[in-house]
């Protein structure tokens, strides 16, 4: 048989992680990818692929991948199971559901995936029609803190300029490229979240862009930066607030956006006074000159764009950060302007943050959402709070949870405090998994339902990107017998649990639904290929009155400004302006814990070849990156007596991990960098495939959450570090 | 058809990212099990006085052909084509020679 192509775009269904977005042209043999290549007519990467799509081949045909649903016949976490049909799996699974509503109510159900993934929003639209407020994400730690800071700040959502709306890109004659672009907290070259292709940062060196790099390791692009400001790991509050602090006193902001379009500037000019360059450079161990030669540059340049990353979430006063560095790129005017930071949304608005079905859910059960006391949960996202489940699960306060629906997540890996997890997964009276592999997470399930990944169906693309579709190209291993697409469990779930709201007869009707705000269906988008919204390509949006539903100039804000101090915090009663707070535990909030444990860690940092927990088992990705790997500089190694390769501990108050020393003067000689999500699929399940060895979770904490959001700190905490 | 010996392979190494898109690629076109290469990235790092600066370096091994195969059916090697910042460029060595002329930090590179 020939081959044929399909032309797709990849997005993480399982396979091939991350939030990407990339042109793909798949080549197919009997019903079968046999090779992925890069498109180069789809203007996201010009035909560019990083190595965790190339690896597709070996995700889809591996010899583990999960094919037939699963049921549990030993204990948990034995690994005993019974093959059983899709029909009694879903039968089965809908019952016991419907059991424990019946028993306790719909909340005692907790429906909820890991991050944002292709079917986010019908999967949210589960959990809202069957009646349970108790939708969660990995989005608490990851986006929200940031996205929630910027809706409430901006009224909409804010994202580099690098012309990835138009469908020339660069040569398009609106753009101009930013003369000046923050890297803040983030290494955008290894993942591309939230829709932005990370290589453009240096398409954008390529055309011009200067770069000021914000971050304790020196990166490839800190090493190619004008500044490079090597920060003490989650202290970002504070050098946002003191370079608004220089910025101001030094009047190098722009009078006229501030005065035009700005709400509050005066109390924040009040609140940044004492954040002053000499006690910033104390908290953040960044230079004074430094800090004032970068914050001059970023004011004085124009356009200029702020890149940030996840690591602003993992604190416990992550949304406050955020806000402060939301009130640089305001106050310098560089808000939807080319090459600043412009707003963005779903083209044709067909996904919006976890919205869809919201309709369905009475708002008085809403409200008694789990974590309701973070009210930004019920900003734009409408998500519980996730570690509140874990805790509702185990202590059945302030309600009971019985069961749990887990698409796509491995929490044992994945998140702060995993025997906890554990405990409460353990306590569950149904726990069902929807994965492609088996994994630490699992192998407690009652029942495990196999996923297709993104190539084995139909779905759709508009995150913050021209419409896309991402098409069929080939079965999923067994073909009917086999995995099914997310959707497809999600349609027949709903079915049988909520029937009055999923009286689709399959999943394309799905889809046509939720792309119907672009007027086409899915058959139409698939020939067009790629449409692109004429609304992402208006600059200056608040000048005609884009933003608002009222089609006045302005915000979608209470007071119409961009609110530097916010009316919707002090409504809630929480501060109103940005604040900095050291992390839980640290040289200046808990030095006396210093002698015992003398280096700040950070986890997290981005691979080549990981999107989170996934791809430890494939063997192409799993050669760029083979141990976990715990970098240290060179001088702090010796005085350990640690040598580059050995195996170390890394201990907090909290416990302990195993990984592998890699010496390298890029880090701080107080930092040391350990990554996350690590387990051992190859050391079986008999072993719990190594969950416990290398895992950094066991290391952070979860002792004190953001007011607003819930988020906690997994970034600059004190260890010690020693040979194991 | 020109003959294999005239085309070359130009790396501009000031934009290499170690992203080793090249490495994976390959062993995607050619079938390569963990452990060959038919490219494979280096990196070295230079502690200058101000920052370190980072280089990476993309290095062709005995089992490149530069995709004789691709190249017949008119395609660039499958490094070229996926190169995460269009930092490879595959060609005649004579024009190759022509473009490193026009900028620094670029190695040519010719198989026998």
């Amino acid at each position: 048989m020939s081959t044929r192509e399909v032309k797709s775009v990849c997005w993480c269904g399982g396979a091939a992680g991350c939030h990407g977005g990339c042109g793909v042209i798949l080549k197919v043999k009997d019903e079968k990818v046999v090779k992925v290549e890069g498109d180069p007519e789809f203007p996201t990467n010009g035909g560019r692929l990083c190595p965790k799509v190339l690896a597709l081949t070996q995700v889809l045909y591996h010899k583990d991948r999960l094919i037939y649903p699963l049921k549990r016949v030993g204990e948990r976490g034995e690994n005993k199971w019974k093959r059983i049909s899709w029909s009694e799996a879903f039968d089965e699974i809908s019952g016991k559901i419907l059991e424990i509503k019946n028993k306790y109510s719909a909340k005692a159900v907790a429906i909820g995936q890991g991050t944002g993934r292709i079917y986010s929003n019908w999967r949210a639209r589960l959990a809202y029609s069957f009646g349970t407020p108790n939708n969660f994400t990995a989005c608490y730690i990851c986006y929200c803190p940031r996205g929630s800071a910027l809706a409430i700040t901006t009224g909409g959502f804010l994202e580099v300029d690098c012309a990835q709306f138009f469908p020339d890109r660069y040569d398009d004659p609106r753009w101009q490229a930013p003369k000046c672009i923050v890297i803040w907290a983030n290494e955008p070259l290894r993942t591309s979240p939230d829709g932005f292709y990370g290589p453009w940062i240096v398409d954008c060196m390529k055309r011009g862009s200067k770069l000021i790099v914000v971050d304790p390791k020196c990166t490839w692009l800190a090493s190619r930066s004008n500044i490079w400001l090597q920060i003490r790991p989650a202290t970002d509050d504070a050098l946002a607030l003191g370079m608004l602090n220089i910025i101001i006193n030094e009047e190098l902001y722009d009078k006229e956006f501030v005065e035009k379009w700005t709400y509050g500037f005066k109390e924040l000019s009040e609140r940044v006074k004492k954040y002053t360059p000499d006690l910033v450079s104390d908290i953040t161990w960044v230079p004074k000159e430094k800090m004032i030669e970068a914050a001059r540059m970023f004011a004085t340049s124009k356009p200029a764009a702020i890149k940030w990353g996840v690591p602003l979430d993992h604190t416990s006063n992550a949304v406050n950060t955020a806000r402060a560095i939301i009130c640089l790129m305001a106050i310098t005017g560089n808000i939807d302007v080319p090459g600043g930071n412009i707003f963005v949304k779903p083209s044709f608005d067909v996904l919006f943050g976890e919205r869809p079905g919201f309709e369905l859910m009475p708002r008085d059960v809403w409200e008694d959402r789990l974590g309701k006391e973070f009210k930004l949960t019920s900003f734009f996202f409408y998500i519980c709070h996730l570690p509140s489940i874990w805790e509702a699960i185990l202590t059945e306060k302030p309600y009971p949870v019985k069961a749990l629906i887990l698409f796509g997540s491995n929490p044992l890996v994945a998140y702060a405090n995993p025997k906890r997890i554990l405990e409460a997964l353990k306590k569950l009276d149904l726990f069902v998994a929807i994965d492609l592999f088996m994994t630490p997470t699992t192998l407690y399930a009652d029942y495990i339902l196999p996923a297709a990944a993104w190539p084995e169906f139909d779905t759709y693309r508009a995150w913050w990107a021209p419409l896309t579709t991402i098409n069929k190209a080939a079965e999923p291993p067994a073909g009917e017998e086999g995995p099914k697409s997310d959707y497809a469990i999600i349609l027949e779930l709903g079915r049988r649990i909520a029937p009055e709201h999923w009286k689709f007869n399959n999943t394309a009707e799905v889809i046509n639904e939720m792309i119907k705000g672009s007027g086409l269906n899915f058959e139409e988008l698939k020939r067009r290929r790629i449409v692109w919204d004429p609304w992402l390509m208006e600059y200056k949006k608040y000048e005609k009155g884009l933003l608002r539903p009222d089609g006045k100039p302005g915000f979608y804000t209470p007071t119409g400004k961009i609110e530097l101090y916010s009316t919707i915090c002090h409504h809630y009663g929480l501060d109103p302006l940005p604040d900095y707070k050291e992390p839980v535990e640290s040289p200046i909030r808990t030095p006396e814990l210093v002698k015992e444990y003398p280096l700040v860690l950070t986890t997290g940092d981005r691979t080549w070849s990981f999107f989170h927990s996934e791809g430890r088992q494939i063997p192409w990705l799993r050669e760029i990156n083979p141990d976990p790997v715990v970098e240290i500089h060179p001088e702090t190694a010796e005085k350990l007596g640690i040598k580059d390769g050995d195996w170390v501990w890394i201990e907090s108050r909290r416990g302990r991990c195993k990984q592998k020393a890699k010496t390298t003067p890029l880090v701080h000689p107080r930092v040391v960098h350990a990554q996350h999500a690590w387990w051992f699929p190859e050391k079986g399940p008999e072993n719990l495939f190594g969950v416990w060895d290398s895992n950094i979770n066991l290391v952070t904490d979860i002792s004190e959450f953001d007011p607003y959001m819930g988020t906690h700190c997994i970034r600059g905490l004190l260890v010690k570090v020693y040979k194991a | 058809m020109q003959g294999e010996g005239k085309y070359g392979m130009l790396v501009d190494y000031e934009y290499c990212i170690g992203c080793r898109a090249c490495e994976v690629s390959c062993k995607q076109e050619h079938n390569l099990p963990v452990g060959k290469f038919g490219v494979r990235v280096f990196e070295h790092i230079d502690l200058l006085p101000e920052k370190p600066y980072i280089s990476y370096f993309p290095f062709f091994t005995e089992l490149c052909n530069l995709c004789r195969h691709r190249v017949k059916d008119g395609e660039k090697p499958s490094c070229v084509k996926h190169c995460m910042t269009f930092c490879l460029k595959f060609g005649l060595v004579d024009e190759l020679v022509n473009e490193l002329k026009k900028k620094p930090r670029q190695v040519l590179w010719v198989p026998e």
